[in-house]
């Protein structure tokens, strides 16, 4: 349990000490929200539902920060890591890879959470975004799609040979689906056959979630979205753990 | 008394690469015991099985009665490793590793004191990146002594050193030995070997070849004594046939302005000498050179050990 806790701990200080990624999971989002506020404003459209564009645009941007640590900050951690040497050293010790696992996904969970406090910060204070959910539905799908794409991440490092192959593999799947899934361009402004393809993008599911969760709907009516992101959970945590490598 | 570590037989092949074959020793307890020769011997592949990094395809190894391959992790509770190629975090700061490695161990010596005695105690605040190799070295040593450990591995510690920081490297070693620890350690330098072991393994394409305390293996393999010195060019030939006269002189050879006298005999040095005197043949830079590990590996393969 100490180790844990200390593990935790200390990768935290050095997620934070790492400027890029410190700057993507935590700054990136909330800028981009302002920028593109200024331009858009948040007056309540049709287009939308009668919401505003900012209004959605804080849980998307959710689904942004999800995307951004677990397809581009795990794979690179995990594969420099082993790359550098660290987790050989570490398996010279009696430190378990469960230990390890737990400790960086609990990293990444709150650095995720850490963007997302401040993008809503930021979203009351600049645009006074909407928020109609109940916070516990929304923790939940918030950690369900986190989750499942930390663990896609993990997997990535995992079989990726070297740290350049696991930032190359997951740069080229997240920047399609950031911008093809409603997490950075709002679905509606699409085409329509951008919006048929858009169903079979996994990030699609958590962008949908999150903004149904986040205006009050019940989970219900995103059983879909939940299973397709449980089941990727499920099996990207098995094909992550089988292909963890200390080397 | 029973052995600390215990290897019977080990073979470890890569693919068609034979790193290992047929390996067999132990060390005993409280010894410093060295693997010695040149790269791509064996060594790393070999302190790796016995420290449950790597399974041996074939073999039998014990590590304080344990196999290391299946009980690892309790293993690495009692031992202290330092791998040849390891790393920590560029930004991970030495104070941060410490507290960060002492987390992983059941039970653990105070670490302040251990950076004061690797002269790192001022560097608690500096990242790993900024480190030179061998402030990097010292705190791999720091971190393998963390849980105070009965056994202690160190693979090539002393790479990638300048001679000054390698020899403060052996007092630090022949330090953890006096605290009554088992050092097991790899090197490619035979001085190094000869100096700091108690017991060294030469080995050679994944042999031992040869296994015995440094002074036995030099004495075992029977070999002579050198005297060497200078001489104007001159003198040199009249110089070479007088020496070839006495019992102990077993070959001259000459190099430039230079003799080099082979010979045994605990006099074989003052025969020389004296003979030179009394000729009153002038000579300059005279030493003696007694046989070294090197020789016994030269002997041994019919190859210098090179670095
Ligand atoms: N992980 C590995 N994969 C493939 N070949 C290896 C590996 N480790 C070592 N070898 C090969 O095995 C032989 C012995 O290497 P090693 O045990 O590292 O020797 P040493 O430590 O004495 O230099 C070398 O030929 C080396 O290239
Ligand atoms: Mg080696």
């Amino acid at each position: 349990m100490r180790s844990l806790w200390k593990l935790t701990f200390t990768q935290a200080k050095l997620y934070l000490r790492e400027p890029m990624a410190a700057f993507f999971t935590i700054i990136y989002a909330p800028m981009m929200l302002v920028l593109f506020g200024m331009i858009y404003g948040n007056d309540p459209s049709p287009l939308f539902g009668g919401l505003g564009p900012m209004d959605v645009s804080v849980p998307a941007y959710t689904a942004l920060i999800i995307v951004t640590v677990g397809l581009i900050s795990v794979p690179i951690a995990t594969s420099s890591a082993r790359e550098s040497g660290t987790l050989r050293r570490y398996r010279a010790t009696p430190l378990s890879p469960l230990t390890y696992l737990s400790a960086e996904t609990f990293v990444y969970f709150a650095m995720t959470l850490l963007g997302v406090m401040l993008l809503v910060v930021v979203g009351k204070l600049a645009f006074d975004v909407r928020f109609e959910g109940n916070l516990i539905s929304v923790l939940g799908g918030f950690s369900l799609g986190a989750l499942s794409f930390f663990a896609l991440g993990f997997f990535i490092a995992g079989i990726a040979p070297t740290a350049r192959v696991a930032q190359t593999v997951g740069m080229v799947a997240a920047f399609p689906m950031m911008f093809l899934s409603g997490a950075a361009i709002p679905l509606e402004t699409l085409p329509a056959s951008v919006r048929d393809f858009a169903r079979y993008i996994p990030l699609t599911h958590v962008v949908t979630l999150l903004r149904g969760v986040w205006f009050g709907d019940p989970w219900r009516q995103h059983l879909t979205e939940a299973s397709v992101l449980a089941g990727m959970l499920l099996v990207c945590s098995m094909l992550g753990a089988r292909t963890f490598r200390w080397e | 008394m029973e052995a600390t570590v215990t290897v019977q037989q080990i073979h470890k092949s890569y693919g068609q690469t034979v790193a290992v074959q047929g390996v067999s020793f132990d060390v005993h307890p409280g010894e410093i015991f060295g693997m010695v020769g040149p790269n791509g011997a064996g060594k790393t592949t070999t302190i790796e099985c016995v420290e449950g990094l790597r399974r041996p395809d074939s073999g039998h190894i014990r590590v304080l009665g344990m196999d290391p391959w299946r009980e690892r992790r309790s293993l690495m509770a009692r031992v202290g490793i330092q791998l040849q190629e390891s790393g920590l975090p560029p930004r991970l700061r030495v104070g941060e590793a410490m507290d960060l490695f002492a987390s992983f161990y059941p039970r653990t010596v105070p670490w302040k004191p251990l950076l004061e005695q690797f002269g790192l105690a001022e560097k608690r605040r500096t990242s790993f990146a900024d480190l030179s190799g061998g402030q990097k070295q010292r705190l791999f040593i720091a971190l393998a002594l963390l849980n105070d450990p009965q056994v202690v591995f160190l693979d090539e510690l002393t790479t990638g050193l300048d001679p000054q920081a390698r020899r403060a490297m052996w007092d630090l070693v022949r330090d953890i030995a006096r605290r009554g620890k088992t050092v097991f350690l790899t090197t490619h330098f035979m001085e190094e070997a000869e100096r700091l072991c108690d017991r060294v393994a030469i080995m050679d394409h994944g042999r031992i070849i040869a296994l015995d305390a440094p002074e036995a293996l030099i004495r075992g393999m029977g070999l002579g004594k050198r005297v060497v010195f200078t001489m104007p060019n001159g003198q040199l030939a009249q110089a070479e046939s007088l020496l070839r006269a006495f019992p102990e002189v077993e070959g001259v050879e000459t190099a430039g302005e230079r003799l080099i006298v082979f010979g045994r005999g605990t006099h074989f040095a003052s025969v020389v000498v004296r003979a030179l005197e009394q000729a009153d043949l002038p000579f300059q830079d005279l030493r003696t050179e007694q046989p070294s590990l090197e020789d016994v590996f030269l002997t041994l393969t019919g190859r210098q050990m090179r670095e």
